[in-house]
């Protein structure tokens, strides 16, 4: 009754071509960022629920929107163009480490030829920018194989770049500055001109590169470049007799992938860590990523949103709610029954629903539609 | 269909409950008490170590609440959040407790060096002092550049010169180690690398040839490195690993039959758990002190009497081992300094900055410390604004395959070579963050 479409009528080939073609969800999603960029600080200005403390905002919204940007990331390259990555960990310490780099000023010294190449510290936009930029750079470079090798032997492929990027960082000292301890720190975050300080501001800066990554990439997905990214992932032959070109197609998709997760790590580690070690960005938050992009909805944006806040969130409240329910269960056992009702409300979800939360929403809508009348 | 109603009612109740409860309050605050906040790791690769001192560090708590009923009356309250040694995990514990009790977390303690890193950035914007005993940034000594860290009793540079000093004194004078071959197996982290600096100070000053070999996390597996040390015979090698890294490192000693007596760990590398695992191989193993031994003095009296007898505390079973003894050593440092701050700001829960000022003025004499139980684990220190260390002092202890037996004198730490290291590296630390020190001269 309130979720149909009957009677809006597309009188136009823009009307029709829409990103949001139904009223409904126009207007879902204009209150939807209204409160996002409103609403959430307003309550927190006022110091009302739930944002009565930096809490919610530092620990739970600030890492998931950052995180939610890596799974629409690794969803292009995973869930639209079928190329399975185990290196997004890699991609993200790769754009950390360069806006890291470019963020505190980048020294090439090139004695043999006289020379040397300075740039001076970037401001917060254009290192995490170049960050991004650097990350497709490779991402490119290692979607190459890509070409050859498909499947299991593509995540094998990734692996690579993940060990590979965890020792580059390690051992070679001019991407931490020679820091003593390998450790680095964020600058100061100065967005033009505006120095970005407080939890809110932190967290209205993640919600402006969500939102706009998250608006190009939908728009993306549904062009011309994601029908060929989606054309590759269902059958990759039949899509070359058709006239895609797999070279093109793949790399795009791995540029693409690997610039939205290299500016996701950036924010990461300069507005979420704020000082970090190559250790963020190890095999297990790459894993991580794809899980989020598998439980959220392989191929579908929405989808990297919901399976961010699944898999970060969840276990984050879960695990309070013994203390918040006043029962006295020791921290260890607290945190072996997350792993447990985790692991197996993903089991259970991959059983009823493998196509993930993103399906579970459109079935929900599609039942919207006939509700309350089923046929 | 009724399989996916079900599933949908699962994820959306799953949700829902979680967000009420997370957002629920909790239980009322009494409002005369201090909070302190406990991050903690009792499980994961490093639970091993992580269980016994976390252990140490709540039973102190508890005890002094049994038996003197809180600091001047007024009562301690703590919370665990288990990080498993993870930053971003630890980061989000960070967030949950800092503000809870009625004034706000007193101090935090990590026991992770990538955890301190980055807490090390967000607590000067909270006013919570971060307590780092024996671990974390060894330029935080500074604390004209670094106010809110303490690194208390010592730092990996104190680790690393006084295990030269030791090494030395062995070879029978600090002249033969020229030309000797020192190695250091390392946790690949933060944790590892930071003391080297240091050992290339020393090899610069004393004529020893320095070589780092690292170990990835978590450190199960290390054999290129020992075959590496097989070939080039280091006349001793340094191990700075944490957890499981240590048993497994001396056992591929044993493998490689390169003598246990030449292996000297840091003081996060000589307790039970990193020698009990690799049995009779580990027996000559060394290892340094943070001062304090394993064993049981006047104040596990006091908590077998106060907690124990009671039926409380959570550390009955490692009571007495080395980090069980840290852990207490701990929560008395911080403990101490909330008692300080008490002694300006009056007999009432504290605020974060407020217990950073009972830091900077802790003195623990020698005297304090027999009154507090704790006579023969701690050397008398005292921090100030200039010094956030406290203490210079190291021991060694060896493994005879039953227990810790100390072999050596307390050695401290030649500031000389270690000053101007920290004056560098934390003025590098103070231009890249745009710090400006404060003057210590000016403070009281």
């Amino acid at each position: 009754m309130l979720y149909r479409e009957a009677g809006q009528f597309k009188t136009s080939y823009a009307a029709d071509m829409a990103i949001f073609p139904i009223r409904q969800d126009r207007i879902a999603l204009i209150l939807l960022l209204l409160f996002a960029f409103v609403g959430i600080p307003l309550l927190a200005n006022f110091q009302l629920w739930p944002l009565g403390s930096d809490y919610m905002l530092r620990a739970i919204l600030i890492p998931f929107l950052i995180l939610s940007l890596a799974a629409i990331g690794v969803n292009i390259l995973v869930g639209y163009c079928g190329q399975i990555s185990l290196g997004s960990g890699a991609f993200m310490a790769i754009g950390a480490y360069s806006a890291y780099k470019f963020g505190s000023g980048v020294h090439i010294p090139l004695e043999f030829l006289g020379t040397e190449i300075s740039i001076p510290p970037l401001p917060l936009f254009a290192s995490v920018m170049l960050g991004g930029l650097m990350s497709a750079i490779v991402g490119i470079l290692f979607g190459i194989p890509s070409l050859r090798i498909k499947g299991l032997y593509l995540a094998v492929a990734t692996l690579a770049a993940q060990f590979f990027f965890d020792w580059v960082f390690l051992r070679v000292k001019w991407f931490t500055n020679y820091a003593p301890s390998g450790s680095v720190a964020a600058p100061d975050l100065h967005f033009f001109g505006y120095l970005v300080h407080s939890p809110i501001e932190r967290y209205l800066l993640c919600l402006a590169f969500v939102t706009v990554f998250a608006l190009i990439a939908k728009n993306l997905v549904r062009g011309n470049i994601g029908r060929q990214w989606m054309a590759i992932r269902d059958m990759d032959i039949a899509a070359e007799l058709m006239g895609i070109r797999p070279l093109y197609a793949k790399l795009t998709a791995f540029a693409v992938s690997s610039f939205i997760v290299g500016v996701a790590g950036a924010l990461w580690a300069f507005v979420y860590l704020g000082a970090w070690e190559p250790l963020a960005f190890n095999i297990d938050r790459s894993l991580q990523l794809l899980f989020m992009v598998i439980i959220g909805g392989l191929g579908s944006i929405l989808g990297s949103f919901l399976g961010a806040a699944f898999i970060l969130i969840l276990p984050i409240m879960l695990d309070q709610v013994p203390h918040a329910l006043g029962i006295p269960v020791s921290v260890e056992t607290v945190s072996h029954l997350v792993f447990i009702v985790t692991g197996a409300l993903i089991c259970y979800l991959l059983i009823v629903e493998p196509h993930g939360f993103a399906r579970l929403w459109s079935i929900a809508k599609e039942k919207l539609r006939l509700w309350p009348f089923p046929y | 269909m009724l399989r996916k109603t079900l599933a949908v009612a699962t994820a959306a109740a799953a949700v829902l409950s979680g967000t009420a409860i997370v957002f629920s309050t909790g239980p009322a605050m009494a409002q005369n008490e201090q909070f302190i906040p406990r991050l903690v790791y009792r499980t994961g690769a490093y639970a091993p170590n992580g269980i016994p001192f976390a252990n140490g560090a709540a039973d102190y708590i508890t005890m002094i609440n049994e038996r003197d009923g809180g600091i001047g009356g007024v009562k301690l309250i703590m919370e665990e959040c288990e990080t498993g040694y993870a930053t971003d995990k630890g980061v989000e514990c960070y967030e949950r407790l800092k503000g809870k009790g009625p004034t706000g977390a007193a101090y935090f303690s990590p026991l992770s060096t990538g955890i301190t890193f980055a807490l090390t950035e967000k607590v000067p914007g909270d006013k919570i002092p971060l307590l780092t005993t024996g671990y974390g940034r060894s330029e935080s000594r500074n604390g004209a550049v670094f106010p809110w860290n303490f690194i208390a009793v010592g730092s990996y540079w104190t680790a690393a010169d006084i295990a030269i000093q030791h090494v030395a004194k062995e070879l029978g004078g600090i002249d033969n180690l020229k030309g000797k071959k020192i190695s250091l197996v390392y946790h690949d982290s933060p944790y590892g690398k930071e003391p080297i600096p240091a050992l290339e100070a020393r090899a610069k000053l004393n004529g020893f040839t320095f070589k780092a070999i690292p170990v990835t996390h978590p450190g199960v597996e290390q054999k290129s490195q020992w075959l590496a040390i097989r070939q080039d015979r280091p006349d001793y090698v340094l191990l700075w690993g944490w957890g499981v890294m240590n048993s497994t490192s001396i056992k591929e000693a044993a493998a490689v039959a390169y003598p246990r007596d030449k292996i000297i760990g840091v003081w996060w590398s000589g307790a039970e758990p990193d020698v009990t695992p690799a049995g009779d191989q580990a027996t000559g193993y060394k290892a340094l002190m943070l001062q304090h031994p394993a064993g049981k003095f006047a104040v596990h009296g006091d908590i077998e009497k106060h907690v124990y007898a009671k039926g409380q505390g959570v550390g009955k079973d490692t009571n007495g081992q080395v980090l069980f003894n840290r852990g207490l050593i701990d929560s008395l440092i911080g403990v101490e300094a909330i008692r300080t701050a008490q002694e300006k700001f009056g007999k009432k829960p504290l605020t974060g900055e407020q217990v950073r000022w009972g830091f900077e003025n802790l003195n623990l004499t020698a005297a304090r410390i027999k009154e507090l139980g704790f006579e023969g684990m701690l050397a008398p220190m005292k921090f100030s604004c200039a010094d956030h260390q406290g203490a210079d002092q190291a021991r060694v202890h060896q493994w005879d395959g039953k227990e810790w037996k100390i072999i050596s004198d307390f050695y401290t730490a030649d500031r000389k070579i270690l000053d101007p290291m920290v004056a560098e590296y934390s003025a590098k630390y103070a231009a890249e963050k745009k710090i400006t020190p404060r003057d210590c001269a000016k403070e009281s």
